[in-house]
Order: C-alpha cells, then sequence, then structure tokens
C-alpha cells in the first residue's frame, strides 16, 4: 500500500529547482538540490533557506493554556515574557523523551496571551493524542483551552547563517536583529501576517519564519533572490542534518526516544524539576543521578570512513554504546558522529573504537558541540 | 573513454573490456549518474591487487556525506591494478568520470558476468526509470 505523501506549499519550487525529494516523516521533502556541502557551507558563510513546514504547529490559547501546559511540559511555562520562546521536552510518565519541542509566548493583537508549539514532524500526532489525553486532569479538570493545529495552513521557513538576519529585515516591519535570541514577534509580512523569531537547528545565528501557506512562495523567492546576493542558497534536509550535528543538537528519533530520559541526552537543562507536576516528573527525579545507564557523546574519527547509526562502539573488546547519528563534517573536514555510551566513557579524550563496517576506527570523545560559531 | 562504448552493472558501474590475444582485460568505474546520484564524496576504498572477485562481489566501497555504497565488480576475475591516488583526489569522479576516474582493472577469468551487463541505451532506460 502506498501512501501519499504531503506537500508543504513550496513543494512546486523544490522540484522545478532541483530538489531531490525524499519521504520524511511523510512529507516530501528536499533532501538536497545540488550538494549537501555546498548547501552546508553557504550556510556557515553566509546564508542557507530551509523549508520547514513539515514542522507541526499548534495553537494554543484560552483561559487555562499556561497551566495546562505548564503541566505538560518539562520546562516552566508560567513566568516566560511575552514574546519568549522555550525548548522544552515532553515526557511520558517514565521519563522517556515523546518529542522535544518550542515553546511560545504570544500575544494577540487584543492583546490576550497564547501559546504556540512547535513539535517534530514525525512526532505531530503523537503529541496531539498525548495533549489531548492531558487536557484531563484528575485534581484540576479539564483545562479550559481553545487549540488548533495550524500545520497546514501556515509554512515555516528558517534562513539560517551570518547573513540572515540581513536578509529577513526587509521583509517584516519589525526590526529582527534587535530581537532576542530565542523570542520571537508576530509582524507583517509583505503577502501577511508572519511570526518571526531568533531560533534555528544549525548553531548559526539566524530566524524562523512562520507565515500564512499562501504567502510562502512569495516570501521564499524574496529570500532567494536576496540570499544570492551573499551566495547563499536553499538548502536541503540533508545540509540540516550534518549542521545540526556539527552543532551538537539532538534529533528526534535518533538521538532521542521514548527509551531515552532528558539527562542521559544531556538535556538537563531542560528539565524544571522543582514544584513542577508534569507526566514523568517523579520519575525523572529519580533518573537524574542514574549513573547505570548510558550518555550521549561526540566522537570525532581520525580515519576517512564514516561511522553511520547503528554502529558499535568498543571499549577493547567489550561494546559499550552505539552511533545514534553520524556524517562527514565539513567544516571540520573530518568523520563525527553521536551516541550513547557507558556513562564513565562519555567524558571528553575519552579513545574508543567504532565499528565500521567491520573494522574498528579509532575515535576520540569530544565536548559538544563540535562546531560553535565565533560571533 | 566514451559512455556510449561502455558496459554497464545494474548496480552502476562501467565495464570496459579489451582484448590481448586471448586474455580480456575491464576497465571498471562508476557512471556519471551514479557520481551524480551519491554526490559529495568523502571515502573511497579500492580493491586489493591480487584479489580473485566474482561477478556481483562487493569489492570496494564509496561514501558521501550522506551514506556509504558498495561498489560491485562486474565481471569475475583477478584484479591486476587499481587507481591508486583516486581515493585522494575524488573531485576526479566529477571531472572525468569516464577516464581518469576509473577504479581498477581485472583480468577476466570467467566470462559468465559480462553476458548480465547492459549497453549504453539500455542502461540510460535504467537510469531514466530511477527518476533523476
Amino acid at each position: 500500500m502506498t501512501t501519499q505523501l504531503a506537500h508543504t506549499p513550496l513543494f512546486d519550487w523544490h522540484v522545478s529547482h532541483g530538489g531531490r525529494m525524499v519521504d520524511f516523516a511523510g512529507w516530501s521533502m528536499p533532501v538536497q538540490y545540488a550538494s549537501i556541502v555546498a548547501e552546508h557551507r553557504a550556510t556557515r558563510n553566509a546564508v542557507g533557506l530551509f523549508d520547514v513546514s513539515h514542522m507541526g504547529r499548534f495553537l494554543i490559547a484560552g483561559p487555562d493554556a499556561q497551566t495546562f501546559l505548564d503541566r505538560v511540559v518539562t520546562r516552566r511555562v508560567t513566568g516566560m515574557k511575552t514574546g519568549q520562546i522555550r525548548y522544552a521536552l515532553v515526557t511520558n510518565k517514565s521519563g522517556g523523551i515523546l518529542d522535544d519541542i518550542l515553546v511560545y509566548h504570544l500575544v494577540d493583537p487584543d492583546g490576550k496571551d497564547f501559546y504556540q508549539l512547535v513539535v517534530n514532524a514525525g512526532n505531530r500526532q503523537k503529541i496531539w493524542d498525548w495533549l489531548d489525553k492531558q487536557r484531563t486532569c484528575p485534581t484540576a479538570g479539564t483545562a479550559n483551552i481553545d487549540w488548533r493545529d495550524i500545520t497546514t495552513d501556515t509554512a515555516m521557513i528558517a534562513v539560517q547563517g551570518p547573513r540572515a538576519l540581513e536578509i529577513v529585515r526587509p521583509l517584516f516591519d519589525v526590526d529582527v536583529a534587535r530581537l532576542r535570541y530565542y523570542y520571537g514577534v508576530e509582524s507583517k509580512s509583505s503577502g501577511g501576517a508572519g511570526l518571526v523569531s531568533r531560533t534555528g537547528y544549525t548553531g548559526e545565528d539566524g530566524c524562523e519564519l512562520i507565515v500564512p501557506a499562501d504567502s510562502a512562495l512569495e516570501v521564499w523567492e524574496k529570500l532567494v533572490a536576496a540570499a544570492a546576493q551573499f551566495d547563499g542558497a536553499a538548502a536541503g534536509l540533508g545540509a540540516r542534518d550534518t549542521l545540526r550535528l556539527e552543532a551538537g543538537m539532538p534529533l528526534y528519533g535518533h538521538e532521542l526516544s521514548e527509551d531515552i530520559n532528558p539527562f542521559q541526552a544531556g538535556l538537563g537543562y531542560a528539565v524544571d524539576l522543582e514544584d513542577r507536576a508534569f507526566p514523568g516528573r517523579d520519575a525523572l527525579l529519580a533518573l537524574r543521578d542514574d549513573t547505570s545507564l548510558p550518555r550521549r557523546a561526540g566522537w570525532i574519527l581520525s580515519g576517512k570512513r564514516v561511522p553511520r547509526e547503528g554502529y558499535d562502539v568498543f571499549d577493547g573488546e567489550e561494546r559499550v554504546g552505539h552511533v545514534t547519528s553520524g556524517t562527514f563534517s565539513p567544516t571540520l573536514d573530518v568523520p563525527i558522529a553521536c551516541g550513547y555510551v557507558r556513562q564513565d566513557l562519555a567524558v571528553a579524550d575519552t579513545q574508543v573504537a567504532i565499528d565500521v563496517r567491520g573494522r574498528r576506527e579509532p575515535a576520540r570523545t569530544v565536548e559538544l558541540p563540535f562546531y560553535r560559531r565565533t560571533t | 573513454m566514451q559512455p556510449q562504448d561502455l558496459l554497464y552493472a545494474k548496480t552502476h558501474e562501467w565495464v570496459h573490456v579489451r582484448e590481448d590475444g586471448p586474455d580480456r582485460f575491464a576497465t571498471i568505474g562508476i557512471s556519471h549518474f551514479a557520481v551524480e546520484a551519491l554526490t559529495d564524496l568523502v571515502f573511497l576504498e579500492l580493491p586489493e591487487v591480487g584479489r580473485q572477485v566474482k561477478a556481483g562481489e562487493s569489492f570496494g566501497e564509496i561514501e558521501s556525506v550522506k551514506a556509504v555504497s558498495d561498489l560491485y565488480s562486474p565481471v569475475t576475475g583477478e584484479v591486476i591494478e587499481v587507481n591508486a591516488g583516486l581515493p585522494d583526489k575524488l573531485e576526479t569522479f566529477q571531472d572525468d568520470p569516464y577516464g581518469d576516474a576509473w577504479i581498477a582493472k581485472i583480468k577476466i577469468t570467467d566470462e559468465a558476468g559480462l553476458a548480465e551487463l547492459m549497453d549504453h541505451a539500455a542502461y540510460q532506460k535504467q537510469c531514466a526509470e530511477e527518476g533523476h
């Protein structure tokens, strides 16, 4: 049985510009237009444009929106300033990660608070169903919220790299350069209202735009033209993956899953346990100091062969972990990998070996991220 | 070498067969289509000289940023020469896939595999069906 893949509002543009379309979480998305390395470098050196419309977007408003979210995500939603965005996790009762998400605290034109969640494409239905289940609380009753999934009504475009703010600026009536990191604001884009936020998934400065689906192409084409002046370019999911991996950012389905807790993943900063009540909170309190579970680590290999997902990690003859993501780093010019390993080995400078298709390749454990921008 | 004059394996290797008296020698590379599909090459592992290979057997690997692919020998025989400088000059695959980017030469010892190979027209048809 074949299932119909979903198309973003920019699908036709991708196809007509040489995008190699692949199935990603049920969406037909460009993995690359020409070269992943060229798109990666354009983003590090100038600006890369990414269609990330496949990410799930939910609006949550109504009198109980804040208290409701506060009891489902790992970080406090109460106290978020208007425009503020928080990276947070949704965990199950045992503390396993259901998704990593962004929570936006926004205000509508009438001055009423509302929230937006951006969730992973592959978890959109799961998180929707989970939130729906959590709406009913045994002690607080059913949360009074108005919520809807706006994923297909909108498009989401990430503009990333040192030139990103410069090219986004003329398109919006807010000064994006003055927008603080992890803040967002509603603006009037040329084709209608849009949300601009100083967020991203590449390790570069930049922003993400959420615009109505029917104005997406117009905004995108303006960005493409502006980016070309700086040798910037549209970039596909391939470059998005190499960029996020260099930046040490975990990807759901690889570094994150329901079998991994946030502390193992190195995401303790995204978990507030004090005076909180959310699914998994009590389990996480016990797991916080559990040293028996593997931890996420990063490795640089000395050869040229690239470790891939699923490859085993060895300390001598003992299998001590596995790779969850690996690539050849275009910026560092070496193979890099992320994965989980016995906790005492997840320490910088520890030497391990990774079994790359039958041959043990020496690997050095490094602090994440692999790459940090200098400005 | 001209792509029209070569034979092709389903797995995108090209073969040029040269006859020398009773002996037949195959020069092997990968097609322009394969190079385009792989993109961003980072690593090539050549077969060892002297190795006996069977048609269809993996005898090396080529890796791009995105993924690793096996190289399959399109013929049965003995590897008599490899392009030793190629792993350090992977851009050659892009510049001259049917010439300087040859990978290995094999002395054919059994012609069984040859019948499986496609001519250029048939190979182009396969590439068109793979959609690129």
